[in-house]
């Protein structure tokens, strides 16, 4: 049982919830609802922020390039991102296929949801600034080179699903051991754990409130593992972190859909 | 006409320049040294472009990108005119970018070249520091080196675009301690405004607020702590930033350091 809250399609009002069963019902003022017959809002209204290599997997699978033009070393700091307001879409709404493209990356990411302002905080304090968690997909269209921004391939309009609520961080022990697994159309397709993170969730607040202060609702994402699954068009694709919430969406193609539905 | 937004007297203002003066939403005036100056616009989604003047990217040993080479950054960011923007002891090079903003009026989606100007509300000047020391070659040039903390001043003004007759004809100036340091020509930019909005909007939906920073021009040189910077751009304004060291927040807490660099 653990304590959400979310924002619910055509209210204003952010409402609390408890859930139960493993996470299959949601009690809502005493009701109990199935969690997939809600109509959900995205949850935060604050900045994502993505960082990217930072899965031991992901890293050593790039390790080799690293070392050559144009990257020269590793990387020292954690790679940091953002997804802007454009791409923030919730759970069930279609995910934009754009013209031209056949596959998207599904990028599932712990989203670390931010508390209160957060600056110069260290890895021993990081909880206190922590609201709760969601589940974010950071979508993306596949591409080799990390030497420039990839703004055309991750901040496009419904590219990053968030949802469907925040669990808060009592709920959660150990933000460090959560499992992840991501499945299209029924198929486990990704299965990983947030103890494989090179910089742990209090670490990444660490290193990153040292130069740039989080508000209450920004949202830092820890990383996509590696081997992150390809969706197609229709495909329905579902992440699930375990006690944190399960984030289900369809792609859709671009031409078919208006704000998040099918048109 | 010109619009700031401002603190004074315990309250946030929209305030507008009058006769060289600061004219508050509550109709009185005040002066410039009287007021904090905040961000013109609460901005929403910033984009920043890289190597948009070819001298400049020349000076950086790079050639001219053949596609825009957009970076974002966070509201952290941002800081007004007369702010203080922090250098990290131990850094080699931090540098200032004189840079035309471009303020986002109105939903823009596939927007064709020769419409873009319907789309923007006006224009202000952000001086878009960057630390090259932390510069590294993942998603470059990355959040650490250009979206820090105070790094990132803009303002005094957001000028009404129908003030501005051609946007793609601006001399810009930046002055260290009063010395001329860099001078350009928003002529020379490589993706023109309409360029910039065509593109941006090709592909995602800009939105008000929206801001984009067009790049700077040559000139960029190293600054050091007591440096007083100003990047000023013909008929949008002048703004200016001091430049402060690790010692102001070691010290804050005791009032004495807070006090002083007011």
């Amino acid at each position: 049982m653990s304590h959400v809250t979310m924002n619910l399609h055509g209210v204003s009002q952010t409402v609390a919830g408890t859930v139960t069963e493993q996470g299959q019902t949601v009690v809502i003022h005493g009701k109990k609802y199935k969690t997939e017959e809600l109509s959900y809002d995205v949850p935060v209204s604050g900045t994502v922020y993505g960082t990217l290599l930072n899965y031991q997997g992901a890293f050593k699978a790039f390790e080799p390039a690293m070392h050559k033009d144009p990257y020269k070393a590793p990387p020292k700091e954690p790679v940091l991102y953002i997804k802007p307001k454009n791409t923030y879409t919730s759970a069930h709404a279609a995910i934009p296929l754009p013209a031209g493209v056949s596959r998207l990356e599904m990028g599932a990411s712990l989203g670390v949801v931010i508390g209160k302002t957060a600056s110069r905080v260290k890895a021993s304090e990081a909880m206190e600034y922590i609201r709760g968690y969601t589940v974010v997909n950071d979508v993306t269209i596949p591409h080799e080179s990390v030497y420039r921004p990839a703004v055309k391939e991750k901040a496009r309009d419904g590219f990053c699903p968030i949802g469907p609520w925040i669990t808060e961080r009592e709920a959660i022990p150990d933000p460090d051991a959560l499992d992840i697994r991501v499945y299209i159309n029924g198929e486990l397709r990704q299965e990983n754990n947030t103890q494989n993170l090179i910089r742990s969730v209090g670490k990444l607040i660490e290193d990153v409130t040292a130069f740039m202060t989080l508000y209450e609702g920004d949202v830092f994402c820890t990383g996509v593992p590696e081997n992150a699954p390809l969706a197609r068009e229709n495909d329905r694709v579902k992440i699930d972190i375990t006690g944190v919430g399960v984030l289900e969406n369809t792609i859709i193609r671009e031409s078919r859909i208006q704000g998040g539905a099918v048109i | 006409m010109k619009h700031a937004r401002v603190a004074f007297g315990g309250l946030i203002h929209d305030a507008v320049e009058q006769n060289g003066k600061i004219k508050l939403h509550d109709g009185r005036t005040a002066l410039e040294h009287e007021v904090v100056w905040l961000p013109p616009v609460q901005p929403r989604t910033v984009f920043t472009l890289g190597l948009n003047y070819a001298d400049h990217a020349k000076e950086l040993s790079f050639s001219a990108p053949e596609e825009p080479l957009v970076f974002l950054k966070g509201p952290n960011t941002f800081i007004g005119h007369r702010g203080y923007t922090y250098r990290p002891s131990h850094t080699e090079f931090m540098h200032y970018e004189c840079e035309l903003a471009v303020v986002i009026g109105k939903t823009a989606r596939n927007v064709k070249k020769e419409d873009a100007y319907d789309y923007v509300s006006g224009y202000t000047i952000a001086n878009d520091y960057v630390i090259r020391d932390y510069l590294e070659n993942y998603y470059r040039p990355n959040l650490r080196a250009k979206n820090r903390d105070t790094c990132t001043p803009i303002g005094p003004w957001l000028v009404d675009k129908d003030d501005i007759a051609d946007p793609m004809n601006l001399t810009l100036r930046t002055y260290i301690n009063g010395e001329l340091t860099q001078e350009g020509t928003t002529a020379d930019m490589v993706f023109s405004i309409p360029d910039l909005i065509a593109f941006l909007s090709s592909f995602m939906t800009l939105g008000p607020n929206d801001i984009i920073l067009t790049g700077t021009p040559k000139g960029s040189v190293d600054t050091a702590i007591g440096d007083e910077v100003i990047t000023e751009i013909e008929g949008i304004g002048r703004l200016a930033s001091t430049i402060v060291g690790e010692d102001v927040y070691e010290e804050a807490g005791d009032g004495q350091n807070a006090a002083s660099i007011y």
